[in-house]
């Protein structure tokens, strides 16, 4: 099994702006918290190098001298942006709008959580404010285990099966007030709100939870 | 009454003169502000002249306009000692327009230093890190030779822990730190200046960047000292690290003087209610955060809430508001009646969370927000704050593609309401001619117009024309306007307009407008107040810019990137004007000495230093 078969047989369930949105953004091996942009203060605090994950720190598109990463100038902010909507007709632009990074950062808050896979002894951690829906946040969920494949069954269900053992997993959440719950039965920006934390759970255990199965 | 920083963005007193006044000397710069004068070091008067200038000092003591200053210092020798002696506020608008010793042996009795560095448009990346600004040379030289300085504030400069640590030895009678989008410096840099300025009353940090890594945060609060403090203003909002509550607790407590405080995020309701008990007497506060620390349904803190706010009786200026929770605003309607300022532009608030609140604002002069109260929110607004002086909204998702929830039909509606509204920042993303005409009639008064319609070259969403009519009847009908940052599809004509009406603008902003180099060349001739000329994405060429050159000693500064210049013309500019410092910034430095013939960044500045010899590599002087 190779990552990348994995990925090119996930591609047509994956639409083509899901993917691209994935295979732009750089990321350091295991580094996916930096992706989600989980310190937004960084180096400068401009949150288009958060979100490109580049090690350094120092502003992509600003830095004069002897950057190792003149590659990664070409669009830095096309790539950041990439991450939070559907990718723009143009290609963007560094500084416009013209609001300051200080706003940017705070704007940008940071709805970090974690996310626990059954079974795998590590956990990792994702920023909801990142994705604009479920579906990229599940392409990323897979991307981030890269074990699993993603599919779409019929009842729009959502599921990640791991290819080795068949096993299915269903991706579950607690929210603020301690109940689990299926990803991707409220909208989006509910979810985003209410989320404390995600737990990839097996199948087979997650019969318990009621789809559908919460207050107003 | 302090400045706010709205203030700080526009030069009120510039002391500088229209373009076609008499002037004393030809090739004067004024961006020390300071005007012409003797060379420096020319023989003691006689005695009856010295008498005549100690007079002279006591009259001019009272003197405190720059622009008053100026001219009294041309007016001949002896003026130009005794305005040096008694000038007690130096102000300089572009850090390298003139040498920090040059400064300090003019004048010799400074307390107060006002000092600008970066072009604004770094606070948008295009002015790469390491460029320059340092406050490192000024601090050392003023450190020897003002020894009463009381106030420092800085903006766009590169400030070290070092520099914090030489102002907390320097200057025993130091009391107002101001820090404006500055960087460079730590906690461990305020923790100096909390210990060591006994005499300390304001401390403001605004949208400032603190190089701190997670693990070496300094305990600055603790550092005050532990009697009573003469503190009367601290703010510390853009500190993103957590800090010492109980500390501040307890330093708010024992500080009697304390007017204005605003904490950063680390602070949520049931703190914000405990610094408030402390402090009854706030007129500014700033809440950090506005959400519970406790879940939902647990401890309801609205109660005490509400006791808080309504026992500051002199609350003027709210603001803070971050992750909020808005079933707790309520507790701020106590105060609501007697806000003159109110920053809601880190709240994600929806028109019916705001209805209620602004609907009791009526005295409010100062309203920031953010674009997800829709232009129904902005209607709220306009019915309620008649007395409106300054509105800015900003974009909650400052994307070029976003979708914004204000448009044309929020501006007509603030237009209509508001009408002695001096100064507007609106971001949006559809606008039409039609509004921008109506405010430009609604609103005379107005002194600041930014719009800024967030998607590129974007025409008059009904009509599908360029908004030059827009702006034309802005420049026509709005006759106080220094101020002017335009946006949208714009063709040469707009420029036209701006430089045919626009007499008295002292700050231009473009992006993304014009056809020619013609756009440009009306701006420069037709704009005779101009001082500050920033250009970007547009297409003004070589031409253009030479078209310029006998306005440039007239002006602080002009910024061109992504235009159409080449070296050629940049050149042509540097060898015509000596006393103009020509900076071509490159983002990237090739390893071969071939030079690129196109420039992507100019900044072109008066300067009675000359090239500045601390350039980086991607800086090139020419």
């Amino acid at each position: 099994m190779s990552v990348e078969t994995e990925r090119s047989s996930t591609e047509s369930e994956v639409s083509g702006l899901d993917y691209e949105e994935t295979a732009l953004t750089l990321r350091l091996p295991g580094g996916t918290s930096r992706v989600a942009g989980s310190e937004p203060d960084r180096k400068r605090g401009f949150s288009e190098t958060v979100e490109l994950g580049l090690g350094s720190g120092a502003p992509v598109g600003t830095r004069g001298v002897g950057s190792t990463d003149d590659q990664s100038d070409e669009s830095p902010e096309s790539q950041a942006s990439v991450a939070e909507k559907p990718p723009a007709p143009k290609a963007r632009v560094v500084g416009w709008p013209p609001v300051r990074s200080f706003r940017k950062n705070v704007m940008k808050s940071c709805k970090l959580v974690k996310v626990a896979v059954d079974g795998a002894p590590y956990l990792r951690k994702v920023d909801l404010e990142a994705y604009t829906g479920y579906h990229q946040l599940l392409t990323a969920l897979q991307e981030m285990f890269s074990c699993f494949t993603l599919r779409n069954y019929p009842d729009e269900e959502r599921k990640l099966v791991d290819p080795v053992n068949g096993t299915e997993y269903v991706p579950t959440y607690e929210d603020k007030e301690g109940d689990w719950m299926l990803v991707g039965d409220v909208p989006w920006k509910m979810f985003v709100e209410s989320c404390k934390r995600v737990r990839l759970m097996k199948s087979s255990e997650a019969v318990n939870l009621a789809p559908r199965a919460q207050h107003s | 009454m302090r400045e706010e920083i709205s203030d700080m963005s526009e030069d009120d007193e510039t002391g500088e003169r229209a373009r076609w006044a008499p002037d004393l000397s030809k090739n004067r710069s004024d961006d020390s502000d300071s005007g012409p004068g003797p060379p420096i070091g020319d023989s003691p008067p006689p005695f009856s002249d010295q008498v005549l200038e100690n007079v002279l000092e006591n009259v001019l003591e009272f003197l405190t306009s720059r622009r008053d200053r100026n001219a009294a210092s041309a007016v001949c020798r002896s003026w130009y000692r005794a305005e040096a002696q008694t000038r007690r506020e130096l102000f300089i608008g572009n850090c390298y327009a003139v040498a920090p010793h040059r400064a300090v042996e003019r004048f010799q009795s400074i307390k107060s230093v006002v000092l600008k560095g970066k072009p604004r448009f770094a606070d948008f990346n295009l002015v790469p890190f390491g460029w320059g600004a340092q406050f490192e040379p000024w601090v050392k030289s003023f450190g020897a030779a003002y020894q009463h300085l009381e106030r420092i504030c800085l903006k766009r400069m590169s400030v070290t822990d070092k520099d914090l640590t030489i102002i907390a030895e320097s200057f025993p009678l130091f009391k107002d730190l101001t820090l404006i989008c500055c960087e460079g410096f730590s906690t461990l840099g305020l923790a100096v200046i909390a210990e060591r300025c006994r005499h300390l009353r304001v401390l403001d940090l605004i949208e400032d960047y603190l190089e701190d890594e997670d693990d070496e945060v300094v305990d600055w609060i603790s550092r005050f000292p532990e009697t009573t403090t003469s503190l009367e203003s601290l703010v510390f909002d853009c500190v993103t690290c957590p800090f010492n509550f109980d500390a501040l607790e307890r330093l708010v407590a024992r500080s009697p003087s304390l007017q204005r405080l605003r904490v950063n995020h680390h602070v949520a309701l049931e703190q914000l209610r405990r610094l408030m008990a402390r402090a009854p007497q706030l007129t500014h506060l700033g809440t950090g955060t506005f959400r519970s620390e406790v879940g939902f349904g647990e401890v309801d803190p609205n109660l005490d809430l509400v006791s808080a706010f309504g026992a500051s009786r002199s609350l003027v200026c709210l603001s803070g508001f971050r992750e909020i929770e808005p079933e707790f605003l309520p507790a701020i309607y106590p105060v609501c009646a007697n806000l003159t300022s109110l920053n809601f532009s880190f709240a994600n608030l929806t028109a019916e969370e705001l209805n209620p609140v602004i609907r009791q604002c009526h005295n409010l002069q100062t309203f920031w927000v953010l674009d997800s109260v829709g232009d129904e929110g902005l209607r709220a607004v306009a019915e309620s704050c008649r007395d409106l002086r300054e509105l800015r909204v900003f974009p909650l998702d400052p994307t070029e593609d976003s979708d914004s929830s204000v448009s044309d039909i929020g501006l007509q509606f603030i237009s209509e309401g508001c009408r002695k509204l001096r100064s507007i920042l609106y971001f949006c993303q559809r606008m039409t001619n039609a509004a921008v005409v109506a405010m430009s009639k609604n609103c005379p008064d107005l002194v600041v117009f930014r719009l800024c319609i967030m998607g590129r070259h974007l025409p008059d969403r009904i009509t599908g024309e360029p908004m030059d009519a827009g702006f034309r009847a802005i420049v026509m009908n709005c006759k106080k306007l220094t101020r002017l940052s335009v946006s949208g599809l714009l063709t040469d004509k707009a420029f036209e307009y701006i430089g045919c009406y626009g007499k008295l603008i002292r700050t231009l902003s473009v992006a993304f407008a014009g056809d020619s180099d013609g756009g440009l060349r009306y701006v420069l001739e037709g704009c005779t107040r101009l001082q500050k000329l920033e250009i970007r994405d547009s297409p003004f060429g070589d031409a253009s810019l030479i078209s310029g050159l006998p306005f440039y000693y007239n002006m602080r500064f002009l910024w061109m990137s992504s235009c159409n210049l080449s070296m050629r013309g940049c050149k042509e500019v540097a060898r015509n004007k000596p006393n103009l410092v020509v900076e071509v910034i490159r983002d990237v430095v090739e390893e071969e000495e071939e030079e690129i013939e196109a420039v992507e960044k100019l900044y072109l500045y008066r300067s009675l230093a000359g090239a500045r010899t601390d350039v980086p590599a991607f800086v090139k002087i020419l």
